[in-house]
């Protein structure tokens, strides 16, 4: 305080400081937020259902997604990365997860959506197990905050399968 | 400014500085708007800025009152004491 320098750094420093307490306490603001997202996906369509060269399943899907992520939203979130994954049970590997699809909702408005898409990235198996194979399509997401923590969870759907005889 | 102006700024800074961001946190998470929390902290910052770093006279109320520089000659500083070899101490 002796001289406007002094002050000046003095105030600067101290109001950083602050800043940073301010987004800390914003961040624990998230966790008094009760979301309750809902989600269906429905699997309009087997494209195709092939064994590649090398001996692997490939199969292609059509589905359609809908979902209400809007609760999911609060004061201090950026985005939120969606994306769906097919997971399931082989011999070799005990849970096998699949991203066939992803998407950044940036605002609240769009976070209630249906769209009907196939599937943006490839689904090919580690083998040939997918005839006749039981799986579940899970939703995930992640609340990408403005500061602090991000959160992540999940919808899990089950009842899906694949046919029996590659098409 | 003088000793109870700096004293007196330092505390105006520091309240002020929490109390805006008391104010934005809360405003912020009742309008559920970020940028809103921002822009209330930052024209706080400024406005403390404004008041408490220039050297306004209000800062200024119990000036010290230094010798003037006349007066200082008549009343000369007190030496060091000599050895008893070196001449008397100058007036």
């Amino acid at each position: 305080m002796h001289s406007f320098g002094y002050r000046l750094n003095g105030l600067l420093t101290f109001s950083v400081t602050i800043l940073a307490i301010m987004c800390a306490i914003a961040s624990l603001s998230d966790n008094l937020n009760t979301p309750s997202p809902s989600a269906e996906i429905q699997v309009m369509n087997i494209n195709w259902f092939q064994k590649q060269p090398q001996g692997n399943d490939e199969v292609s899907l059509t589905m359609n997604i809908s979902a209400d992520l809007q609760t999911l939203f609060t004061w201090n979130t950026k985005q939120l990365f969606i994306f769906v994954a097919a997971e399931y049970e082989t011999p070799k590997n005990s849970l096998n997860q699949v991203s066939l699809w992803d998407a950044i909702i940036p605002a609240k408005e769009h976070a209630k959506f249906w769209i009907h898409t196939s599937n943006k990235y490839r689904f090919v198996d580690q083998g040939n197990n997918l005839r006749g194979k039981e799986f579940n399509l899970t939703l995930h997401w992640h609340v990408m905050p403005k500061t602090g923590k991000m959160f992540a969870d999940k919808i899990v759907l089950t009842g899906y399968s694949f046919p029996e005889e590659y098409r | 400014m003088d000793w109870q102006g700096q004293k007196l700024a330092e505390q105006i800074m520091q309240i002020m500085l929490l109390v805006f961001a008391v104010i934005a946190l809360v405003a912020g998470y009742v309008l559920g708007s970020f940028q809103m929390m921002m822009i209330i902290y930052a024209g706080g910052v400024t406005l403390t800025a404004l008041i408490t770093v220039p050297n306004w006279p209000f800062f200024n109320c119990h000036p010290l009152n230094w010798l003037d520089p006349n007066e200082a000659e008549k009343h000369p500083k007190p030496q060091v004491a000599v050895s008893s070899k070196k001449k008397g101490t100058k007036k």
